[in-house]
Protein backbone atom coordinates (compact mmCIF):
# COMPACT_ATOMS: atom_id res chain seq x y z
CA UNK A 1 0.00 0.00 0.00
CA UNK A 2 2.50 2.49 1.22
CA UNK A 3 4.47 1.60 -2.35
CA UNK A 4 1.36 2.31 -4.35
CA UNK A 5 0.75 5.50 -2.51
CA UNK A 6 4.22 6.55 -3.52
CA UNK A 7 3.67 6.09 -7.20
CA UNK A 8 0.30 7.80 -6.59
CA UNK A 9 2.08 10.94 -4.63
CA UNK A 10 5.18 11.28 -7.51
CA UNK A 11 3.05 10.70 -10.04
CA UNK A 12 0.43 13.42 -8.56
CA UNK A 13 3.23 15.91 -8.24
CA UNK A 14 4.47 15.62 -11.67
CA UNK A 15 0.89 15.73 -13.10
CA UNK A 16 0.29 18.53 -11.20
CA UNK A 17 3.44 20.31 -12.19
CA UNK A 18 3.08 19.43 -16.34
CA UNK A 19 -0.34 21.36 -15.97
CA UNK A 20 0.79 24.12 -13.90
CA UNK A 21 3.59 25.30 -16.16
CA UNK A 22 1.10 24.59 -19.21
CA UNK A 23 -1.03 26.97 -17.64
CA UNK A 24 1.49 29.34 -16.70
CA UNK A 25 2.42 29.82 -20.75
CA UNK A 26 -1.11 30.04 -21.79
CA UNK A 27 -1.58 33.13 -19.26
CA UNK A 28 2.05 34.54 -20.45
CA UNK A 29 0.55 34.18 -24.42
CA UNK A 30 -2.86 35.98 -22.99
CA UNK A 31 -0.61 38.42 -21.27
CA UNK A 32 2.19 38.65 -24.51
CA UNK A 33 -1.00 39.57 -26.81
CA UNK A 34 -2.64 42.48 -24.56
CA UNK A 35 0.95 43.79 -24.46
CA UNK A 36 1.18 43.96 -28.00
CA UNK A 37 -2.58 45.58 -28.63
CA UNK A 38 -1.79 47.97 -26.03
CA UNK A 39 1.49 48.92 -27.35
CA UNK A 40 0.02 49.40 -31.16
CA UNK A 41 -3.08 51.39 -29.10
CA UNK A 42 0.12 54.13 -27.70
CA UNK A 43 1.85 53.54 -31.14
CA UNK A 44 -1.65 55.17 -32.53
CA UNK A 45 -2.03 57.76 -29.80
CA UNK A 46 1.79 58.79 -30.35
CA UNK A 47 1.33 59.18 -34.04
CA UNK A 48 -1.88 61.56 -33.41
CA UNK A 49 0.07 63.62 -31.51
CA UNK A 50 2.07 64.20 -34.26
CA UNK A 51 -0.70 64.94 -36.29
CA UNK A 52 -1.94 61.61 -37.80
CA UNK A 53 -5.99 61.32 -37.29
CA UNK A 54 -7.14 58.14 -35.00
CA UNK A 55 -8.84 55.83 -36.96
CA UNK A 56 -11.45 54.76 -35.08
CA UNK A 57 -12.57 51.52 -36.13
CA UNK A 58 -8.83 50.22 -35.36
CA UNK A 59 -9.64 51.56 -31.84
CA UNK A 60 -12.62 49.76 -31.79
CA UNK A 61 -10.96 46.57 -33.30
CA UNK A 62 -8.13 46.83 -30.88
CA UNK A 63 -10.48 47.13 -27.27
CA UNK A 64 -11.92 44.25 -28.44
CA UNK A 65 -8.81 42.28 -28.63
CA UNK A 66 -7.99 43.00 -25.87
CA UNK A 67 -11.49 42.17 -23.90
CA UNK A 68 -11.23 39.06 -25.90
CA UNK A 69 -7.60 37.81 -24.03
CA UNK A 70 -9.44 39.01 -20.79
CA UNK A 71 -12.36 36.77 -21.36
CA UNK A 72 -9.28 33.67 -22.36
CA UNK A 73 -7.37 34.40 -19.20
CA UNK A 74 -10.49 34.28 -17.08
CA UNK A 75 -11.35 30.78 -18.50
CA UNK A 76 -7.65 29.36 -17.96
CA UNK A 77 -7.96 30.94 -14.41
CA UNK A 78 -10.98 29.61 -13.76
CA UNK A 79 -9.80 26.03 -15.00
CA UNK A 80 -6.79 26.03 -12.82
CA UNK A 81 -8.76 27.04 -9.53
CA UNK A 82 -11.12 24.25 -10.90
CA UNK A 83 -7.85 21.85 -11.16
CA UNK A 84 -6.39 23.15 -7.85
CA UNK A 85 -9.56 22.01 -5.99
CA UNK A 86 -10.37 18.89 -7.65
CA UNK A 87 -7.19 17.89 -4.55
CA UNK A 88 -9.63 18.59 -2.06
CA UNK A 89 -11.78 16.09 -1.39
CA UNK A 90 -10.87 11.96 -1.77
CA UNK A 91 -14.11 10.86 -2.97
CA UNK A 92 -17.17 12.86 -4.71
CA UNK A 93 -19.65 13.12 -7.28
CA UNK A 94 -17.85 13.38 -11.13
CA UNK A 95 -19.97 13.59 -14.11
CA UNK A 96 -17.77 11.97 -16.66
CA UNK A 97 -18.22 14.11 -19.73
CA UNK A 98 -18.09 16.98 -17.75
CA UNK A 99 -15.05 15.51 -16.58
CA UNK A 100 -13.85 15.00 -19.75
CA UNK A 101 -14.73 18.11 -21.19
CA UNK A 102 -12.64 19.96 -18.60
CA UNK A 103 -9.58 17.66 -18.78
CA UNK A 104 -9.55 18.63 -22.67
CA UNK A 105 -9.64 22.16 -22.00
CA UNK A 106 -7.09 21.73 -19.26
CA UNK A 107 -4.84 19.90 -22.15
CA UNK A 108 -5.41 22.00 -24.94
CA UNK A 109 -1.94 23.43 -25.17
CA UNK A 110 -0.62 19.96 -25.33
CA UNK A 111 -2.91 18.53 -27.74
CA UNK A 112 -2.75 21.79 -29.97
CA UNK A 113 1.14 21.45 -29.78
CA UNK A 114 0.80 18.18 -30.94
CA UNK A 115 -1.43 19.39 -33.97
CA UNK A 116 -4.06 17.14 -32.92
CA UNK A 117 -7.92 17.70 -33.42
CA UNK A 118 -9.60 16.09 -30.38
CA UNK A 119 -13.20 14.83 -31.20
CA UNK A 120 -15.30 14.75 -27.84
CA UNK A 121 -18.68 12.81 -27.65
CA UNK A 122 -20.16 13.13 -24.42
CA UNK A 123 -23.10 10.99 -23.47
CA UNK A 124 -26.65 12.35 -23.86
CA UNK A 125 -27.13 11.58 -19.91
CA UNK A 126 -24.91 12.47 -17.38
CA UNK A 127 -22.53 9.92 -16.21
CA UNK A 128 -22.57 10.71 -12.54
CA UNK A 129 -19.97 8.14 -10.33
CA UNK A 130 -18.54 8.88 -7.37
CA UNK A 131 -14.68 9.10 -7.56
CA UNK A 132 -11.20 10.85 -6.75
CA UNK A 133 -11.55 13.61 -8.84
CA UNK A 134 -7.73 14.28 -8.60
CA UNK A 135 -7.03 10.86 -9.43
CA UNK A 136 -8.99 10.94 -12.70
CA UNK A 137 -7.65 13.67 -14.11
CA UNK A 138 -4.33 12.15 -13.01
CA UNK A 139 -5.21 8.83 -14.91
CA UNK A 140 -7.09 10.91 -18.05
CA UNK A 141 -4.08 12.87 -18.38
CA UNK A 142 -1.86 9.80 -18.60
CA UNK A 143 -4.30 7.78 -21.02
CA UNK A 144 -5.41 11.37 -23.15
CA UNK A 145 -1.05 11.85 -23.35
CA UNK A 146 -0.32 8.23 -24.87
CA UNK A 147 -3.66 8.29 -26.93
CA UNK A 148 -2.12 11.40 -28.70
CA UNK A 149 1.33 9.89 -28.82
CA UNK A 150 -0.19 6.82 -30.71
CA UNK A 151 -2.82 8.49 -33.07
CA UNK A 152 0.71 10.79 -34.25
CA UNK A 153 0.54 14.52 -35.20
CA UNK A 154 -1.61 16.51 -36.77
CA UNK A 155 -4.85 13.85 -36.91
CA UNK A 156 -8.14 12.86 -35.32
CA UNK A 157 -8.65 11.60 -31.84
CA UNK A 158 -12.05 10.65 -30.32
CA UNK A 159 -13.30 10.16 -26.60
CA UNK A 160 -16.34 8.83 -26.21
CA UNK A 161 -18.53 8.83 -22.89
CA UNK A 162 -20.69 6.04 -22.15
CA UNK A 163 -22.35 4.20 -19.67
CA UNK A 164 -20.79 0.81 -18.34
CA UNK A 165 -22.89 -1.55 -16.53
CA UNK A 166 -22.10 -0.12 -12.95
CA UNK A 167 -20.35 2.92 -13.96
CA UNK A 168 -19.02 4.46 -16.93
CA UNK A 169 -16.72 3.90 -19.85
CA UNK A 170 -14.45 6.79 -21.50
CA UNK A 171 -13.78 4.93 -25.04
CA UNK A 172 -10.08 6.59 -27.28
CA UNK A 173 -10.54 5.67 -30.47
CA UNK A 174 -8.90 6.38 -34.48
CA UNK A 175 -5.88 5.01 -32.43
CA UNK A 176 -4.27 4.38 -36.07
CA UNK A 177 -0.62 3.72 -34.48
CA UNK A 178 -2.20 1.00 -31.53
CA UNK A 179 -0.37 -1.78 -32.97
CA UNK A 180 2.43 -0.70 -33.32
CA UNK A 181 2.84 0.92 -29.95
CA UNK A 182 2.32 -2.30 -28.25
CA UNK A 183 5.83 -2.32 -27.95
CA UNK A 184 5.37 0.22 -25.28
CA UNK A 185 4.20 -0.47 -21.88
CA UNK A 186 0.94 1.33 -21.30
CA UNK A 187 -0.56 1.07 -18.66
CA UNK A 188 3.36 1.10 -16.88
CA UNK A 189 3.79 1.31 -12.70
CA UNK A 190 2.02 4.98 -12.69
CA UNK A 191 -1.39 4.05 -14.44
CA UNK A 192 -1.43 0.81 -12.78
CA UNK A 193 -1.17 2.34 -9.42
CA UNK A 194 -4.02 4.95 -10.63
CA UNK A 195 -6.01 2.44 -11.80
CA UNK A 196 -5.96 0.27 -8.72
CA UNK A 197 -6.54 3.55 -6.59
CA UNK A 198 -9.77 4.31 -8.65
CA UNK A 199 -11.28 0.53 -8.89
CA UNK A 200 -11.08 1.20 -12.73
CA UNK A 201 -10.35 -1.47 -15.27
CA UNK A 202 -8.30 -0.39 -18.99
CA UNK A 203 -8.72 -2.61 -21.93
CA UNK A 204 -7.07 -2.21 -25.40
CA UNK A 205 -8.65 -3.37 -28.78
CA UNK A 206 -6.02 -3.23 -31.49
CA UNK A 207 -8.89 -4.64 -33.84
CA UNK A 208 -10.60 -1.66 -33.22
CA UNK A 209 -7.46 1.11 -32.49
CA UNK A 210 -9.01 1.82 -29.54
CA UNK A 211 -8.34 1.78 -25.49
CA UNK A 212 -11.21 1.67 -23.14
CA UNK A 213 -11.32 2.73 -19.39
CA UNK A 214 -13.57 1.64 -16.84
CA UNK A 215 -14.60 3.77 -13.94
CA UNK A 216 -16.50 2.26 -11.29
CA UNK A 217 -19.73 3.65 -9.98
CA UNK A 218 -19.08 4.50 -6.35
CA UNK A 219 -15.14 4.35 -5.10
CA UNK A 220 -14.68 3.75 -1.29
CA UNK A 221 -12.31 6.64 -0.08
CA UNK B 1 6.40 32.64 -36.33
CA UNK B 2 4.38 32.20 -33.18
CA UNK B 3 1.04 30.09 -33.20
CA UNK B 4 -0.86 32.91 -31.45
CA UNK B 5 -2.17 34.94 -34.75
CA UNK B 6 -2.96 38.00 -32.55
CA UNK B 7 0.29 38.56 -30.84
CA UNK B 8 2.40 37.61 -34.33
CA UNK B 9 0.21 39.75 -36.45
CA UNK B 10 0.15 43.23 -34.47
CA UNK B 11 4.08 42.56 -33.19
CA UNK B 12 4.59 42.53 -37.23
CA UNK B 13 2.91 45.63 -37.40
CA UNK B 14 4.39 47.77 -34.54
CA UNK B 15 7.57 46.49 -36.21
CA UNK B 16 6.69 48.18 -39.71
CA UNK B 17 5.31 51.12 -37.82
CA UNK B 18 8.90 51.15 -36.51
CA UNK B 19 10.49 50.91 -40.06
CA UNK B 20 11.34 47.12 -39.94
CA UNK B 21 9.50 45.09 -42.88
CA UNK B 22 8.22 42.45 -40.81
CA UNK B 23 5.98 39.25 -42.24
CA UNK B 24 4.53 36.87 -39.72
CA UNK B 25 3.79 33.12 -39.87
CA UNK B 26 1.96 30.61 -37.03
CA UNK B 27 2.75 27.27 -39.01
CA UNK B 28 6.01 26.01 -39.47
CA UNK B 29 5.44 24.63 -42.93
CA UNK B 30 4.14 28.26 -43.71
CA UNK B 31 7.81 29.89 -42.00
CA UNK B 32 9.81 27.08 -44.19
CA UNK B 33 7.59 27.63 -47.76
CA UNK B 34 7.74 31.44 -47.33
CA UNK B 35 12.13 31.66 -47.12
CA UNK B 36 11.96 29.76 -50.08
CA UNK B 37 10.17 33.08 -52.05
CA UNK B 38 11.95 35.75 -49.99
CA UNK B 39 15.34 36.55 -48.27
CA UNK B 40 15.17 37.48 -44.65
CA UNK B 41 17.83 39.05 -42.25
CA UNK B 42 16.00 37.47 -38.99
CA UNK B 43 13.70 35.22 -37.99
CA UNK B 44 12.04 36.06 -34.42
CA UNK B 45 10.50 32.71 -33.23
CA UNK B 46 8.22 31.17 -30.29
CA UNK B 47 10.48 28.89 -28.63
CA UNK B 48 6.88 26.31 -27.92
CA UNK B 49 5.11 26.07 -31.54
CA UNK B 50 3.17 23.10 -32.08
CA UNK B 51 4.96 20.58 -34.31
CA UNK B 52 8.25 21.16 -33.77
CA UNK B 53 10.52 23.10 -31.14
CA UNK B 54 11.55 27.00 -32.55
CA UNK B 55 15.01 24.84 -31.91
CA UNK B 56 14.25 22.66 -34.86
CA UNK B 57 12.69 25.10 -37.13
CA UNK B 58 15.90 26.71 -36.62
CA UNK B 59 17.74 24.52 -37.75
CA UNK B 60 15.71 23.66 -40.73
CA UNK B 61 15.22 27.25 -41.87
CA UNK B 62 19.61 27.49 -41.38
CA UNK B 63 19.38 24.87 -44.06
CA UNK B 64 17.39 27.09 -46.58
CA UNK B 65 18.60 30.54 -45.45
CA UNK B 66 22.27 30.19 -43.77
CA UNK B 67 22.80 33.94 -43.53
CA UNK B 68 19.80 34.54 -41.66
CA UNK B 69 19.74 35.21 -37.55
CA UNK B 70 17.08 34.23 -34.85
CA UNK B 71 15.58 35.39 -32.15
CA UNK B 72 13.66 33.41 -29.71
CA UNK B 73 10.67 34.25 -27.69
CA UNK B 74 9.49 32.17 -24.34
CA UNK B 75 6.56 32.19 -22.10
CA UNK B 76 8.64 29.85 -19.95
CA UNK B 77 7.17 31.11 -16.83
CA UNK B 78 10.02 30.58 -14.27
CA UNK B 79 13.62 32.28 -13.93
CA UNK B 80 14.90 28.24 -14.39
CA UNK B 81 13.24 27.90 -16.89
CA UNK B 82 14.13 30.69 -18.53
CA UNK B 83 17.93 29.82 -17.45
CA UNK B 84 17.55 26.37 -19.37
CA UNK B 85 16.55 28.03 -22.73
CA UNK B 86 18.81 30.45 -22.84
CA UNK B 87 21.87 28.17 -22.31
CA UNK B 88 20.25 26.26 -25.55
CA UNK B 89 19.57 28.89 -27.76
CA UNK B 90 22.12 31.08 -26.54
CA UNK B 91 21.40 34.37 -24.24
CA UNK B 92 21.76 37.54 -26.57
CA UNK B 93 18.47 35.30 -28.56
CA UNK B 94 16.21 34.48 -26.29
CA UNK B 95 13.42 37.40 -24.58
CA UNK B 96 11.06 36.22 -22.71
CA UNK B 97 7.01 37.40 -23.37
CA UNK B 98 5.52 39.44 -22.78
CA UNK B 99 8.42 41.08 -25.37
CA UNK B 100 9.36 44.70 -24.93
CA UNK B 101 9.11 46.04 -28.64
CA UNK B 102 12.21 48.63 -28.20
CA UNK B 103 14.52 45.52 -26.56
CA UNK B 104 13.31 43.43 -29.01
CA UNK B 105 14.46 45.97 -31.95
CA UNK B 106 17.77 46.34 -30.13
CA UNK B 107 17.99 42.41 -29.89
CA UNK B 108 17.50 42.63 -33.52
CA UNK B 109 20.08 45.00 -34.26
CA UNK B 110 22.48 43.26 -32.56
CA UNK B 111 21.93 40.22 -33.83
CA UNK B 112 21.89 41.18 -37.79
CA UNK B 113 25.46 43.26 -37.06
CA UNK B 114 26.82 40.03 -36.38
Amino acid sequence: MSAQWDVLSQQGYQFFGKMSASISHEIKNTLAIINENVGLLQDFLAMAQKGKPLDQNRLRSLSEKVLDQVRRADDIVRNLNRFAHSADEPVTSVDVNDMVRFLSSLCRRFVSMRGITLDLKPSSKPLTIETNPFLLENLLWLCLDFAMDVTGKENKLSILCEKAQQGARIRFTGLKGLREASARIFPDNPERALLQALDAEFHVDNEAEEMALTLPGHRAP
Amino acid sequence: MDDEKELVSTLAERLSLRGIEADWVTDVNDALERVETREYDIAVLDVKIPKMTGIELKKKLEKKSPHMKFLFMTGHGSENDFKAGVAEAGAEYYLPKPVNIEVLIEKMHKATEK
